[in-house]
């Protein structure tokens, strides 16, 4: 699709327009601090997106490639190293086995441990059919990637998370434990509303209506999906500019070697 | 190579080399002293563009191969695979891994980028013509172990777009079928390393992926020296008729090649910094999943118009046919070709349905990039992408297999030049300057 534009262009059939049945409404025109090529993500928006992340979206959705001490470094959400280990220590996983050999306690449990900082996120749920016996059969899939993994990227998660009570359209049916959603492929989705005006409360009482939490939110995933990004864009222009400056020297060269030699 | 050597050993070590493994002697005849035409064009920088893109891609490629992983098997992550997993920690945790990962992943599309511009330029200017056929089907040959390459390449992220394109492509060899029953399936399973594709699939893509590219430098060796012995075509198309036509490569092509490849440079980047998602598919951002299939499995972007073509034939063995036989068809124009001009500059009528061609084939990979049901609303008649690709397809076997050999008998050219100094200097062929 992306060609389409440019392509019919070229091609002189511009006006002769594919026929797919736009069911989905435009994603919303919502721009992010990390677009563009100088784009950087918003530390506070990123501390937010972590903070809705922690309270609302772990509660069903894992995290699978994000490791606590990425949450400290540069380019992410910049907590101090303190912060970044507390952050770990609240969380459990599996320890192994002991010096015993055990790796279940007297009560058959798992045998757990505060996470460090090469930890990763702990998933919400054992297993798969875990966690599809909490969600109605669906399974919320892992959020690493989650910008990358959809057609539309930022635009599309924050499209998606902010558009739920929406009435459904004359003769659109919505299935028990299903939820309406006009992005969604299908537009029947089995996450119910994930957030709502004032439903995290900033630790340090930034706004927190829909749009806030949403916007943060999708910027930490952003950053969970790239943490490089903003040394990819600072090396970038480095890149850039030296290569303009030798493309720039390379013609000189050209001009003055070529100068008396007619081609 | 081309006229004799120019060569003059300066010092003692290099004297008694030269008698002995004429090293230094064949790289200054093939990189300095080489005789050059010297009206040769932006275009003709292609070549140099396409080293500088091998180059950068072996390199990046061995250092990705450091720390990739090529395991169908499942990690400590649920729901993936270890190769995805190695390719995510080469993006999180590799020093710079991010880097080589977006240079070697939009280096490919450069690659072809730059491969079909040097392509189209040789059909423009008749290269491929006596006597550079072996030159120009070397390059044939090149190009289908780039598209191998590329295409085990995409399928090591073993992401679910990976999974299902491997899928669907070694499944074309089920087709045969068709021709001598359980061939195809036998072909297909022995491709595998077993009854689906799986572990054993990428193992083996992993390991020839990183064999291929030597086999490409291997022959764009030989491309090089069949380059060397009748020398560089040129945009008028006629032969070097003397010293006075051309200059030595170095400095003259070096440097203007070396321009050209910092302008390339320039888009590279761009590309890797600022869009490096830009021609990449989401789905492969989910690890492969046997049991979900993507809405559309869709190849990059340079292999789509062979897609095309393989999707409009409703028969499956006829389409694997008629895509085999679009690449196939690139080897015998040296021969398909009956005009005596080389150049389309002097050609009227053969360059006209050129320039459709270069259109048939953007309108090709326009109907890959489509799904399989997208259609065009022209003026209240609908016509389905199915049938422009077939008329797409029709015109890409008409262009070689008609229009070359039918129009070079009827089409009067232009008057061609007496030669490349003449062309350059103007008609009272006088030293300018």
């Amino acid at each position: 699709m992306r060609f389409a534009l440019p392509l019919g262009l070229v091609l002189g059939l511009a006006l002769a327009a594919p026929a797919a049945a736009e069911t989905t409404p435009p994603l919303k025109d919502v721009h992010f601090s990390f677009e563009g090529p100088f784009g950087t993500f918003n530390r506070a928006d990123l501390q937010h997106g972590f903070q809705v992340y922690k309270e609302v979206c772990s509660a069903c959705h894992s995290l699978n490639r994000v490791a606590f001490h990425t949450l400290s470094e540069e380019g992410g959400p910049s907590f101090t190293d303190a912060e970044m280990k507390a952050i770990a220590r609240g969380y459990n996983v599996p320890a192994g086995p002991n010096e015993q050999g055990e790796t279940t306690d007297d009560k058959g449990q798992p045998l757990m441990r505060p996470a460090t900082p090469s930890d990763h996120f702990p998933p919400p749920f054992a297993n798969e059919q875990a966690a599809r016996t909490a969600n109605g059969g669906a399974l919320p899939p892992d959020l690493s990637l989650i910008v990358k993994a959809r057609e539309g990227g930022p635009q599309y998660v924050y499209s998606l998370i902010t558009s739920f009570g929406e009435k459904p359209p004359a003769g659109h049916v919505v299935p028990d434990g299903k939820y309406y959603n006009p992005y969604f492929p299908g537009g029947n989705i089995s996450m119910p509303q994930p957030l709502t005006d004032a439903q995290v409360t900033f630790v340090d009482g930034a706004p927190n209506k829909i749009a806030d939490e949403a916007y943060a939110v999708v910027t930490f995933l952003s950053w969970a999906a790239e943490p490089h990004l903003e040394a990819r864009h600072r090396i970038g222009l480095g890149v850039m500019i030296f290569l303009i400056v030798l493309s720039g020297l390379l013609y000189l060269s050209y001009r003055k070697v070529w100068k008396d030699t007619p081609h | 190579m081309s006229g004799p050597s120019t060569y003059v050993p300066q010092t003692g070590l290099t004297r008694w080399l030269d008698t002995r493994l004429p090293l230094v002697r064949f790289a200054h005849d093939t990189m300095l002293s080489f005789p050059t035409p010297r009206n040769l064009n932006f275009w003709y920088a292609f070549g140099a563009i396409l080293t500088f893109c091998l180059g950068v891609q072996i390199v990046t490629g061995i250092v990705l191969a450091m720390h990739y992983t090529p395991s169908a098997l499942v990690g400590s992550i649920p729901d993936s695979n270890l190769a995805f997993d190695s390719v995510e920690s080469i993006m999180r945790d590799v020093n710079y891994g991010w880097l080589l990962r977006y240079v070697h992943a939009n280096g490919a599309s450069m690659f072809f980028l730059a491969v079909y511009i040097h392509m189209f330029r040789g059909l423009y200017y008749g290269s491929y013509k006596a006597p550079r056929e072996v030159l120009w089907i070397l390059g044939v040959i090149i190009y289908v172990l780039m598209v191998l390459t590329a295409f085990m390449g995409y399928s090591l992220v073993w992401g679910n777009m990976s999974f299902w394109a491997v899928t669907v492509i070694t499944n074309l060899f089920s087709s045969l079928d068709q021709v001598i029953p359980h061939l195809g399936s036998a072909i297909a399973t022995w491709l595998w390393g077993g009854f689906a594709v799986g572990d054993a699939t990428l193992n083996r893509f992993f390991s020839l992926h990183y064999l291929m590219p030597f086999v490409i430098a291997g022959v764009v060796g030989l491309h090089i020296w069949a380059l060397h012995v009748p020398g560089n075509n040129n945009p008028l198309g006629i032969d070097v008729k003397g010293p006075q036509d051309t200059v030595p490569f170095h400095p003259y092509y070096t440097v203007k090649d070396g321009f050209y490849v910092a302008l390339f440079a320039i888009l590279f980047a761009a590309l890797v910094f600022y869009a490096p998602d830009l021609v990449g598919d989401p789905n492969n951002f989910i690890p492969a999943n046997p049991v979900v299939t993507p809405a559309d499995i869709v190849p990059e972007w340079y292999l789509r118009p062979f897609y095309a073509m393989l999707r409009s034939i409703p028969q499956q063995l006829a389409g694997v046919l008629v895509l085999a036989g679009a690449l196939l068809t690139l080897v015998f124009i040296p021969w398909l070709d009956s005009s005596r001009v080389r150049s389309n500059r002097f050609r009227p009528v053969m360059k006209v349905f050129f320039w459709v061609f270069v259109a048939d084939c953007i309108l090709l990979g326009y109907c890959g990039s489509e799904g399989v049901d997208a259609a065009w609303h022209l003026g209240g008649i609908e016509l389905s992408l199915v049938w422009v690709a077939r008329i797409a397809t029709a015109y890409y076997y008409i262009y070689f297999w008609v229009l070359m050999p039918l129009i070079g008998l009827i089409e009067r050219p232009l008057p061609l030049p007496d030669s490349i100094a003449k062309s350059v200097l103007g008609a009272s062929a006088a030293p300018a300057e």
